[in-house]
């Protein structure tokens, strides 16, 4: 079992025929994932990497019936690419581009109100990937194995560290999730703790939060409810200077608000076990 | 980007906002000058950041010597930073009531917030800690921006009833600077309303979205220049590199904003202090990679470098190739910590190791021995 994506997900890329949408691609179906076809308008009736492309995902979504998609487009065309998406009825959305304007993000957050059964993952984000099963975006297949753990990440490398660890201790993943680094983003920390609580298959639970904004206090609220999971949290940025964007847009604090100290109390608070490094995560966990 | 407030209040000005009238001044004989044409000033350090009043970088002048003098003793000082290479000298103002006014990205709302207060002139985020209800909010339509009736309400719901007819054509200028200039924040504070019944901008902020720049390049263009910042992060800006100084000095490059941030957070566990952040994202190509050490270099703090690599599908050999050819093109000298893991980890240590290079197995390691090499640590 899974959260979100597994092998019978059917996989739209838009932006399949780009250097990194190909690339991508391509890994994606090397793990067995079902890219059902391809968007680039102009390029419809084509074929790429083995897979019809289509203009639009209305026309894709039609002839193939793929509910999931992940887009690769540049930055400037981005978020209309989540809100066709949503418009044509795809229920998963994962959005791997990098710099969307903010603004144009809070548009899309607007826009998807009106299609509430549309999930977005990302932007700016790694994806998720359901080891052994399926994957959309870049969370490379060999830091994985199958397993009963479940994780949930605002950081790209800092989770294939983690999740490469976790496997070379033998403790599989359920699916992982890349939430991503921008303040205005899809699915929530507590949007994704919500679905694994509910998946028999995961027992157990990291977060890998960072600096800035408050999602990890909201998740951690979440749990000290009351959980079924074993959890670890890990909060890096804990030495960043104040007013300072620490890579990501959304890594920054702003006063009191969103270091890593309120951070980790609230997980503590929550019964979560706090890890001071990457490192300690494994550990913790057993 | 955070423009200057004569930046932000020309901006404002662009939207039919009424500013002061305000001369800049690069050296005391041009504040000077502005005293003879404005008569009493404020003369203001140009710095894009706030409590600057606080610091002693606004002070008021009565004569043309005053103001020389202010200019004197403000250009060249130091605030939270940043070095002051301008003044803005500004019309006084006859002060009737302050205002507070400004949109901003509210993160957990996923949405821009809108707040005004009758209590104007001090920080809002002390407002909104003494008394939270003194602010009113409104969350405006992202597509079609606020409606007359919403910002009324919002109005008498702030106490400022009587300046409803000007406020809500104010605020709907304002507001334009979200969809014209992708702001994450426009604030005025205070909006000052004067003895004569105008409604005018007492001080303006403004910050742009970096990620829309490529909307706003006349924006870039006309003001990017003139913020002087820190001179290693314009050089990596310039490199196209995600950097930002720190006091520190071992230097830090690690690919991914989260595994350099947690790099940063080992080094000061081990008992270091990083001087930089700097992410050169995936990949790890040994251009970017020699872009980003030739950056910390530049730094005379730095005493050794520490490289974090984690190499999803991006091969260990070449990274560590990359890594050697940049040091030697550098000529550098200084203590170098390589950790890296990912395909073909092994033989990128060993060339690392063949080459002088310390290669550090687990990223807690590396940071002790970086550490340890640039004897940097606190007991």
């Amino acid at each position: 079992m899974s959260i979100l994506l597994d092998s019978s997900t059917k996989v739209l890329v838009q932006g399949i025929t780009g250097r990194e949408g190909s690339f991508h691609t391509e890994q994606m179906q090397a793990l067995g994932t079902k890219v059902v076809g391809g968007i680039n308008p102009g390029k419809g009736g084509t074929t790429h990497l083995g897979v019809p492309v289509f203009n639009t995902v209305a026309d894709a979504v039609r002839a193939t019936g793929a509910n999931a998609s992940g887009i690769f487009v540049p930055a400037p065309f981005a978020a209309d690419a989540i809100m066709e998406a949503a418009a044509a009825g795809v229920t998963l959305i994962v959005c791997i581009t990098e710099g969307i304007p903010i603004q144009d993000m809070i548009k899309v957050r607007e826009f998807l109100h009106g299609y509430p059964q549309a999930r977005l993952i990302g932007a700016n984000c790694p994806g998720l990937i359901t080891p052994g099963q399926a994957k959309i975006g870049i969370i490379p297949q060999r830091i994985t194995r199958p397993g009963f753990v479940g994780m949930v990440s605002r950081s790209g490398t800092l989770t294939y560290e983690v999740g490469s660890a976790l496997s070379a201790a033998g403790m599989g993943q359920s699916t992982i999730v890349g939430i991503g680094g921008d303040p205005v983003l899809g699915m929530t920390f507590s949007d994704v703790v919500q679905l694994f609580e509910k998946d028999p298959a995961t027992t157990h639970l990291v977060l890998i939060g960072e600096i800035g904004g408050s999602d990890e206090e909201h998740a951690a609220e979440l749990l000290a409810r009351g959980s079924r999971l074993k959890a670890v949290a890990f909060i890096s940025g804990r030495t960043a200077p104040e007013g300072k964007r620490m890579g990501h847009a959304g890594a920054i604090i702003s006063g009191n608000r969103g270091t890593a100290k309120s951070k980790e109390e609230a997980f503590r608070n929550a019964g979560v076990a706090v890890a001071e490094t990457t490192d300690d995560i494994v550990g913790l966990l057993r | 980007m955070k423009l200057l407030e004569y930046q932000a209040k020309e901006v404002l000005a662009s939207l039919g906002i009424a500013i002061p009238r305000g001369v800049v001044a690069r050296t005391p004989e041009e504040a000077a000058a502005a005293f003879t044409k404005l008569g009493p000033v404020a003369v203001k350090a140009q710095v894009p950041v706030g409590g600057r009043g606080k610091a002693g970088g606004i002070k008021l002048a009565k004569t043309a010597d005053e103001a020389r003098h202010a200019a004197e003793q403000i250009i060249g000082m130091d605030i939270k930073g940043f070095k002051v290479a301008l003044v803005y000298c500004e019309a006084a103002l006859e002060i009737e009531r302050e205002i507070y006014l400004g949109f901003t990205v509210d993160r957990d709302a996923r949405a821009n917030i809108l707040m005004l207060s009758a209590k104007g002139g001090m920080e809002i985020e002390q407002v909104a800690e003494e008394s939270p209800d003194a602010i009113a909010r409104l969350y405006p339509n992202p597509w079609r921006g606020p409606l007359d009736f919403e910002l009324t309400q919002l109005i008498f719901d702030a106490g400022l009833g009587e300046h409803a007819r000007q406020l809500v054509a104010l605020i709907k200028k304002l507001h334009r600077a979200i969809p014209d200039y992708d702001a994450l924040t426009v604030e005025i504070n205070p909006l000052v309303v004067t003895r004569g019944g105008e409604v005018v901008a007492g001080d303006a902020k403004l910050e742009i979205d970096d990620n829309a720049a490529w909307r706003h390049k006349d924006l870039e263009q006309r003001y990017g220049s003139v913020i002087e910042g820190d001179r290693f992060e314009v050089e990596a800006k310039r490199r196209g590199l995600t950097y930002v100084s720190l006091d520190g000095d071992i230097g830090i490059i690690g690919n991914g904003a989260g595994l350099c941030m947690s790099t940063l957070d080992l080094v000061q566990r081990a008992g270091g202090r990083a001087a930089n952040f700097c992410d050169i994202g995936g990949g790890a190509k040994a251009e970017v990679v020699e872009n980003a050490l030739a950056v910390i270099l530049m730094n005379p703090k730095v005493k050794g470098v520490l490289i974090n690599v984690f190499g999803g599908i991006t091969r260990g050999d070449e990274v560590a190739k990359g890594i050697v050819t940049a040091r030697d093109n550098l000529n550098m000298k200084l203590p170098l910590v390589v950790r890296m893991s990912g395909t073909r980890e092994e033989e990128g240590r060993q060339i690392l190791q063949q080459n002088g290079v310390e290669p550090g197995v687990s990223a807690w390691e590396a940071a002790k021995k970086i550490v340890e090499l640039t004897g940097a640590a606190v007991r």
